[in-house]
This record gives structure tokens, sequence and C-alpha cells, in this order.
């Protein structure tokens, strides 16, 4: 992709980046000329002949702000960029970001008015899945177009969203296989915090344990959001001697459970442990010292080593300071942006039902997780990697698997 | 008849407050915004029926509690439970391993409905449930409290405990409730499209004649001499004891009324806004609303409609450019009304109206006798700040 | 017994019960502050968890600091001390400015307080940022205590556990044992008669609010050692902390203490045979279940509005 080469211009310095817009106007122009607004938009989309709103919809406020922050900065870089290399169809994008603030109706109430008072072609946004079941009735009434970046539990294809995460069972099932077969173990302990994707995560997790690995489920537990006392499940998983403890706990929980568990003398040396909810961003709040040795299983993590990668870092810290990190997550909220355009540009065209018969089918050569594609179900083919947690809160890659497809709906795992 | 054209209306000058609110909602709304901000007005409204619950309640009963998110709760998720029944038709639900149940319990391995759904497949089972349970339970937890007499931030704390356990326990039983994601996509009300602008605008003026009703009825109990003894109860409880009353007995009385209109705004915003959440039931909404009322003015019916339109209004301005600013904002405004507007909105137009000779004229049109009942019933004495203050 | 040996289960009841001990301790430190200025004053600080924050904030600062200038095993108490100074400082000045005014509507100082403690939560995200950080912990604070190669006791546990001991024991003498405290109490008792003896009743107000907040910010500190700090991390324990409250009784200290360790196992042995949300959920039932039976909490006198 020659947006590339663009994107690494603009890093060459200060002096050249006016000569660079100047130049890139001049691009932008005929490239818009070719594309007529009345051509491309036949919908009422907020399409102009220099600007298309996109709209992000995160939380910048309340309990969920810790973790959707980073999804919001790696959208405003990737609209950065493309802005930067001449936007779509020469057309740059105009954000319009609203706050979600952690509440359900919230995010509905939004992404409503994003659609049908501002009209944007476009909406970035969404993290956990209760926003996503809230507002997706309304991205299907208005026929408008969601790119959704977290890890979920599946069991939901919408014409209407494109989900740049993965689903449970890629995320899941190679990561068993892995564990099982390298640590040689045959007893897990399920733990997650209590809402859909860890129940539904765990279900699949047990039915893949018992029915393909044959080995057995000792244990498994649910914690109410938010709480920080893990003394008794501790001493539960004590008793049982699980050879791994299989956890998907989320949010402020999270810190609590790995400083206790590593208290109680259950670290990596004693216990092995692989997570499907830690990233880079959670280290930041548990400590490396706590994980050191812990494994998670994610399609991405900051310290992959390919150029495209260390780019994408690289201008990451530039934009958003030395000391932020890239989580799974965040990293898959970056294709939303650079994926839409592909989309666009497929289609020749905003409208949502062509950009969403355009996209199925297309590879993003230049992700820093490395190529992905659309698959028919809206879901990206990827792989899965295991990573061992250091001191530094860097995971050290020890596992990649093949392309996994997509699979929402799981035969067999229901 | 003209005694309960009185009660209910409030003598002229209340008629005139209630004329311009109904003008506001009836006429000038509609006309002035377009259906997707009509439809977040309708919204609002919604909650304006729990901030005329603690109207009823804080402002003329003393009575502070911060569980009406439970009501408001309770009646949403009965009408959000009827929808979800008629969306999950065999039909549409075929890909499910048990089709004909919602998806969220096909999703927890449930493989039938659980019998306390079942009456929720008809309406009027639905709407009676949607009155009765919030009564009945609000009559569990009032009986408990105020027969002990248990009053004042005792009860607030208890409240507030229970809003967190249910709101828990929804989350924790989500194969029966849909946990943190609620109840979401719902479609059709007997058949009828609840998505369509055409119903938008129906169950926005549906919802508006239900509101202006309870105004009415909370009216008439305040103006009765039920409201008398509801007035003397917050002042001065132990002389109303002493003088033969059976305190609890009202308090019990007008928590169960405030339960029951909570819950109507709760069954209310489900039709207008398509799903539920157990984020609505917990504590953090609880307590929002109760500035609603406080904005408004803690003891004007009229006013807290006015608080509640302004704050969500506030809130929906700064959030889409201000997000960060907002909760300062919303922290600035519990702080300033408590401390230098306790009586709200309604406070301060009775200020400014008597300052202002163009606007006392305007109030002036009504009889002398007229505006002291008005006062009596509407109940926002402009100068007794420092009263107030001591009453609880 | 269910094929485990008896050996195995003997560890498992030392640390279950060292757990529920360790529980206990935390919901004494987030609850004491509180039952000061509500049980002494009637004030209810719904801004209490954000003073914890307070706490909490300032010992990742001062950990980073200790990192910087290499001094990380010692930092940890001067973390305490001045998460102590600065909550006191700040719970002196809101009592200045706020909560005075407001003595005699306690539930407008609920109201009140709600909305200050929305509007610090806004401030430590603008300050820190809206992820959540953790601070760098002292070796000696990490691993756990072995009697027997099959128990661990964690440390941190222990040292809340300490820590708890000490903050109670001082809150008590300082209460009771004190001229402070000895104010304090008369005020609480007759404010009117406590004014006419000489004592300057308002100051003794201001103090005492300024202590909770200060205890709050001691429990803050505390924290940082079994959770991570973030801009809301309040509100998770606020609730808690009034119920233990209210479920001793308010004006007691000693109710606060007891009702504490009640919670806390019962919680704790719930959690063991439930899982962990309904063992909550059924915690908090049984709690309001006996709170509408017994109003005025377990250790109280009676208690009519």
């Amino acid at each position: 992709m020659s947006t590339l080469n663009r994107r690494g211009f603009i890093k060459a310095g200060g002096a050249l980046v006016g000569a660079l817009l100047a130049a890139g106007l001049i691009t932008t122009n005929a490239f818009a000329a070719d594309f007529p607004t009345a051509k491309v938009m036949t919908t009422g989309l907020a399409v102009t002949d220099t600007t298309v709103k996109v709209g992000i919809l995160h939380s910048a406020t309340g309990t969920m702000a810790i973790s959707e922050t980073g999804s919001i900065q790696a959208e405003k870089l990737a609209i950065e960029q493309i802005n930067a290399s001449g936007g779509i169809l020469g057309r740059k994008i105009e954000v319009i970001q609203e706050d979600g603030a952690s509440d359900w109706p919230t995010f509905a109430e939004k992404a409503k008015k994003l659609l049908e008072n501002d009209k944007v072609a476009a909406v970035m946004g969404c993290w956990t899945s209760a926003s996503r079941k809230a507002a997706l009735p309304v991205f299907e009434k208005d026929n408008g177009l969601l790119f959704y970046p977290t890890f979920y539990e599946g069991l939901e294809q919408s014409k209407n969203v494109f989900y740049t995460g993965q689903e449970a069972t890629q995320q899941i099932l190679a990561g068993l296989d892995w564990i099982a077969k390298e640590k040689k173990a045959k007893t897990f302990y399920l733990i997650g915090s209590d809402y859909i994707w860890p129940r539904t995560s765990m279900k699949i997790a047990r039915k893949h344990i018992e029915q393909h690995l044959h080995g057995s489920v000792v244990g498994e537990e649910y914690i109410a959001l938010g709480d920080t006392q893990f003394g008794s499940v501790i001493n539960k998983i004590k008793l049982k001697k699980p050879d791994v403890i299989y956890a998907a706990v989320v949010g402020g929980s999270n810190v609590a459970w790995f400083k206790q568990l590593n208290a109680a003398g259950l670290n990596s040396t004693k216990q092995t442990m692989l997570t499907i909810s830690v990233t880079e961003d959670e280290v930041l709040g548990i400590g490396g010292e706590n994980l050191t040795g812990f494994y998670s299983a994610m399609k991405y993590f900051q310290s992959i080593d390919t150029p495209i990668n260390k780019k994408f870092v690289a201008e990451f810290k530039k934009k958003w300071g030395d000391k932020s990190v890239i989580g799974d997550v965040t990293q898959a909220a970056y294709l939303g942006p650079w994926l839409y355009k592909a989309a666009v540009e497929r289609a020749g065209s905003f409208d949502v039902d062509k950009v969403q018969a355009a996209l199925p089918g297309y590879v993003l050569k230049d992700a820093p997780e490395g190529p992905v594609t659309v698959e028919k179900n809206h879901h990206l083919t990827t792989k899965l990697r295991i990573g061992q947690w250091q001191k530094d809160g860097q995971a050290k890659i020890v596992y990649t698997s093949a392309y996994i497809k997509p699979d929402p709906f799981p035969k067999g795992y229901q | 008849m003209n005694a309960i054209s009185n009660k209910l209306l409030g003598g002229k000058q209340g008629a005139i407050g209630l004329a311009l609110l109904a003008v506001l909602v009836f006429v000038v709304l509609p006309i002035g915004v377009d259906i997707f901000r009509l439809n977040l007005v309708g919204k609002y409204l919604t909650y304006a029926f729990v901030a005329v619950s603690l109207v009823l309640l804080w402002g003329n009963g003393g009575i502070l509690s911060l569980g009406q998110g439970i009501f408001f709760g309770l009646g949403g998720y009965g009408m959000a439970m009827f929808l979800k029944l008629e969306a999950s038709d065999p039909i549409s639900t075929k890909i499910q391993t048990t089709p004909g149940i919602p998806d969220f319990m096909d999703w927890n391995q449930i493989t039938s409905l659980p019998w306390f759904w079942e009456p929720f497949k008809s309406l009027p089972l639905t709407i009676i449930a949607i009155l009765v349970i919030p009564a009945l339970f609000a009559y569990i937890i009032g009986f408990a409290m105020f027969k002990r007499r248990v009053g004042g931030v005792y009860f607030a704390i208890i409240t507030q405990a229970i809003a967190l356990i249910l709101s828990i326990l929804i989350v924790g039983q989500q194969g029966y409730t849909g946990g943190v994601n609620g109840i979401t996509d719902l479609r059709t009300m007997l058949g009828w499209d609840i998505r369509t602008d055409s119903a938008k605008y129906i169950l926005y003026y549906v919802n508006g004649g239900l509101l202006f009703a309870c105004i009415l009825l909370s009216r008439y109990i305040l103006s009765s001499k039920l409201g008398m003894l509801l007035l003397a109860m917050r002042d001065k409880e132990e002389r109303v004891r002493f003088s033969g009353y059976d305190v609890s007995n009202f308090k019990i009385f007008i928590f169960c009324v405030s339960a029951m209109i909570s819950a109507i705004g709760g069954a209310m915003f489900i039709l207008q806004v398509g799903f539920m959440s157990p984020s609505l039931v917990g504590i953090v909404p609880s307590i929002e609303m109760v500035i609603f009322a406080a904005v408004g003015g803690r003891m004007s019916l009229i006013g807290a409609v006015y608080g509640t339109l302004l704050v969500n209004y506030g809130k929906t301005v700064f959030s889409e450019t201000y997000p960060e600013l907002w909760l300062f904002l919303m922290g600035g405004l519990f702080i300033a009304v408590v401390m230098f507007f306790p009586n709200g909105l309604a406070g301060v137009y009775e200020k400014y109206a008597k300052k202002f000779k163009f606007l006392r004229k305007f109030s002036e049109v009504t009889p002398s006798k007229a505006t002291e009942i008005a006062k009596k019933n509407d109940a926002t004495p402009a100068n007794d700040i420092k009263e107030i203050g001591a009453k609880a | 017994m269910f094929g485990y040996s008896m050996g195995d289960i003997g560890n498992i009841m030392v640390m279950q019960g060292f757990s529920g001990l360790s529980m206990f301790t935390v919901l004494l430190l987030m609850a004491l502050g509180l039952a000061i200025i509500f049980g002494q004053m009637g004030v209810i600080n719904m801004a209490h968890g954000e003073f914890m924050t307070i706490g909490a904030y300032t010992t990742v600062m001062l950990s980073k600091f200790a990192v910087q200038y290499n001094i990380v095993n010692y930092y940890f108490i001067f973390a305490i001390i001045l998460a102590f100074v600065i909550a006191f400082a700040f719970g002196y000045f809101i009592e200045f400015i706020m909560i005075r005014h407001l003595y005699k509507r306690p539930l407008d100082t609920l109201l009140a307080t709600w909305g200050l403690s929305l509007v610090m939560q806004q401030t430590f995200r603008s300050c820190f940022g809206a992820k959540e950080v953790s601070a760098e912990l002292p070796e000696w604070l990490l691993g756990s205590f072995k009697p027997t190669p099959d128990i661990d006791i964690p440390i941190n546990g222990v040292f809340v556990m300490g820590l708890a001991l000490i903050v109670t024991a001082g809150v008590y003498i300082f209460m009771y044992r004190s001229r402070w405290g000895l104010r304090v109490r008369a005020t609480v008792q007759n404010r009117v008669m406590a004014g006419a003896v000489g004592i300057n009743t308002k100051k003794v107000d201001r103090v005492t609010f300024a202590l909770g907040c200060g205890i709050a910010g001691i429990a803050g500190a505390a924290f940082t050692t079994i959770a991570s700090t973030g801009p809301t991390t309040g509100t998770l324990y606020i609730v808690d902390s009034f119920m233990v409250v209210v479920f001793g009784g308010a004006a007691s200290i000693m109710g606060t203490i007891a009702s504490a360790f009640g919670i806390a196992q019962a919680q704790s042995i719930l959690q063991f045979f439930m899982t962990s949300s309904m063992g909550k959920v059924s915690t908090l039932l049984v709690i309001v279940a006996i709170l509408m039976v017994k109003p005025e909490g377990l250790f109280a006198s009676k208690l009519r509005k």
C-alpha cells in the first residue's frame, strides 16, 4: 500500500510537513474530483467534496475509561495518518467524538445521535459487549456502520458491524491446545468476572477441555465486577491444585487477583496460568512483577518483532507519549479506520450497503499484527499468539498459531 | 366541583404553571425539535416521573430514598420482559438451540422459559405487574423500616444498599435477567413496531399524558389532608404522632405511591429507548434522579419536570462537546443546589418573581387568595431556607 | 473427605481463617474513618472513597519518586504518613468550605458530598489519567510467609492487619484517652453545653472530620498493596464501608469493629462454599434483613429519628 510510504514520509521532519501538506492537498483535490459527491454518496450521509464525518464512540469518563482510552488513541492516530496520506477518496476524515460514559443506555443514545443527527458515514466504537448490545439495534435500524475492536464472546453477526477483535473460539481453542500440549495439562480451573464474555468463553473452554483435550475442569468461578477480595477463591484453587488456571478476570479486580495470587505463593514457578483478559494495558496496572511467567492468549502483543509493528509502536508513542503501551484491543481499534478506508475505496462509494459488500475478502496487508483477512461473517481471520509476561511489562511471544478462521457460532460449543 | 379543580390544579397559578408546562411538552417541543431530539426529551421525561415521585416522598414527606432506581428498574424490567418475549418468537430465534426463548437465556444454556417470565406473555398481566410489584416491594421495605421508626439517613443508606443488591443480583443471574448486557433489541408491542418515527411520536404523547396524570395525582394527594399531614410529619413528626396519627402508615402509603410513579416512568423508558440495562437500577442513577428533583425544587412538582429536563439537556450538550467537563459540572451542580439553592429552580423563580415588577404583575393576574392556596399547595416558600435546613 | 487428605483440609482451614481475618482488617480500615465522621458527627460523607483514593495516589506518586532515588524499601512508611497528612489537610479544607454549612441537614450533606466525589473523580482523571496505576512495592511486602511448606500467609495481608491494629488503637486512644477525644465526645453529646464550658465546638468538628478523612487516606495507602488505583476506585468501597458502619451501630467504634469482623467472616466463608458473587449478595442480603429487624445496628443505643 502506498499509504505506508506516505506515512513514513511524515516522520521525515517538521520542515517537510508544510510542503507535504500542500502536495497532499493538490493530489487530494485531483483525487476527489474523480469521485464527485453525488456519485459516491446517495444516502444522505455527511460526505462533502472535501470531508467525510466519522464518529468515535467510547467511554472517556466512568469506570470503562480505563480500558477504552487506548482504543480512542489508536483510532485517532489511524485517522490522522489516513488524513495525512490524502484521506478517503480524497476526503479528509472529520471526527465527531462522543462519550459513552461507561453507561450502556448512553451508548445507545450517542449512537443514535451520531447516525441520525450527524449522519456519520461510519462509527469506530463500543468496547464492552454490553455497550455493543445496547447500540446494535440502533445501527441495524438506521443502517449504520460500526467497527468494533474488542475480543468478545461471539454469538453475534450483524451486517452493520465489522468485528476487528477476535471472537471467542479464535482466542480460546488454539491457546488451550497449546497449553495442554506444552504443559501436559489435564486439570483446569476456570475463573472469570461475572458477565457474558467470561461466561461464554468459559463455556467454550469447558467443552473444548472435556471433549477434545480429554482433560477435566476442577472448578469454575465467577467474581462480581469490581470485587477485590480473592482470599477464598485462592484457597479453593489451592485445594484443587489444577494444572492450569484459565482466567478471564477484568477491570479493577484483575490487579487484586494477581497481587493476591502472588502473595498467596501461587506465582508462575508453582502455578501455570493462561489468561485471555490481560493485555499490556492491564499489565500497567497490575505490575509486571506480579505477572512474570504467566501466559496471555492474544492476537497481538506490543513486542511483535516486525518492521511494520515497530513503526506502529514508534508512531503511537510519538503521538501519545513514551509511557503509553499498546494492548490487543488498541491495535484492533487501529485497524478500524484503515479497514473503512479500504472498504470505501474498493466500493468507490460511502454508501453503507456498498461498503459492507466491498469489505469481505479484503486483506489488510500492513496491519501491525500481520496481514488479516476480512471474512464474509464480518470477522477477521487472524493468528493467535501466546505471550509470556516479563518483569518489564512486555510479553515474550512463545507461540504463534496458523491463521484461524472466525466462527462466531461454533457448532458443538453451544 | 370548584374545590376538586382547585385541588387538582392547585388554584389558578398552579393551573397556569401546568398549562405552560403542557404547552411546552405537547406543542413547543414537538414542533421545535426533530424526532431524534424529541425522542431524547421523551427519555428525559421518563426520569421526570422519578423526580415527581421524589418531590412527593422527599420534598414533602422528608423521606430521602436513594433507591428510586429500584422501582424505575422494576417497572422497566417488567415492560422489557414483555417486549423481549414478543421479540423472541420461535421463527426469529430459530438459529438458537432452544427457539422461542430470549437469546440471552439460550446463551446461558437455559432450555425453557423460567416460571416468573410466564406472566409477561400477556400485556394486561405485565401492566399489573409493573404497578403492583414495585408497590409491593415498597410496602415490604416501608413496613419494615417505618414501623420501627427508621428514617433520615438510615433509610437513605439502606435503600441504597438494596439498590446495590438488586443490581448485583441482576448482573449475577444473567441467564434469567440478561446480566450486564440487560435486555436488548426490543422491537414491537403487540405487533406494533415501536422503533418507527410515528410510534415515537405516539409514545412521546402517551408518556407526556401519563406524566401529567401523575403530577395531577400527586397534586391531589398533596392538597388533601394527607398532604398536610405529610408536611407536618416532615417538620415535626413527634407532634403528629402525639396527635394520634399513625405516622408510619402515611409514610408507607406515600412510599408505595412514589414507587408506582417511578415504575411507570421505567416502563415508558423501555418503550421509548428500546432496551433495559441493570445500570439503571444501581446506585448512581438513583442518586442522579434525586438531583433532578433538587434542581427543579424539591417541593415543586412542576419544578421537578423542569429540573429533569434541564439537567439532562445539560448532560447531553456537555457530553457532546466537553465530556470531561460534565462531571465537574454535575458535581458542582449537586454542591451548588444543596448549598445555595435548596429550593432549586422553583425557589429561584419565586425570589425573582417577587423582585421584578413585571413578573409580579404577571403573578398578580391571579387573585391573591388563589395565590395563597397555590403557595400552600406547591409549598415553595422562598425565604425559609433556614427552616427547611432545620427540618432534616 | 471428598478425596482430600486431612493435611490439605487443615492447611486450607488455616489459610481460609487468615483470608477472613484479612478481609476483616480491610473492611475495618475502610469503615473506621467513616465511623468517626458518621458516628460522631452524623455527617454522611459520600466522598469517603475518594479520600481513600487520595491516599492511594499519594502512595503511587511517592513510589515513583522512590524508584528514581532507589529507596523503594523504605518509602512505604513515609507514604502512609504523607497519605494521612494530605487527606487530613484536604478534609480540613472541605469541612471549612462546605460541610460546616450543612450540619443541620444530614440528607443534604449526602448529596453535596456525592457531588464532591464526582468532582474529585474527574480531578483524579485529569491529573493522573484514566488508566489504573500501581505502586512499586518494597521487597519485604511481597511474597508470603510459610510456617509450614503448605501454608502460605500473604505478607501484605499481615501488613494491612498490623496497620489496622495500630490505627484502631490510635483512634481508640485519641477518642477515649486524650483531651481531644474528650472534647469530641462532649460536643457530640451536647453541643451547647460543650460550647458553654469553653470547648471550641467548631474547631472540634473540623478536626474530627479531617481525622476521619486522614484515616481514609491511610486506608487508601494500605490498599495499594492489594489492589490498583484508578479515578473511580473509591466507589468500589463506599457502599461496603457504609454497610459496616450502619450494621455496627453508628455511634460505636466497638460496633464497627464487631460488624467488620462479622461481615468479613460471613462473606469469606460464603464465598468459599458458593460462587464469589453469590457469596457477596447473600452477605449483603443478610445484613439488610438484620437491619430491617434491628435498624439501630448491632451495637447502639436505641436510635430514633
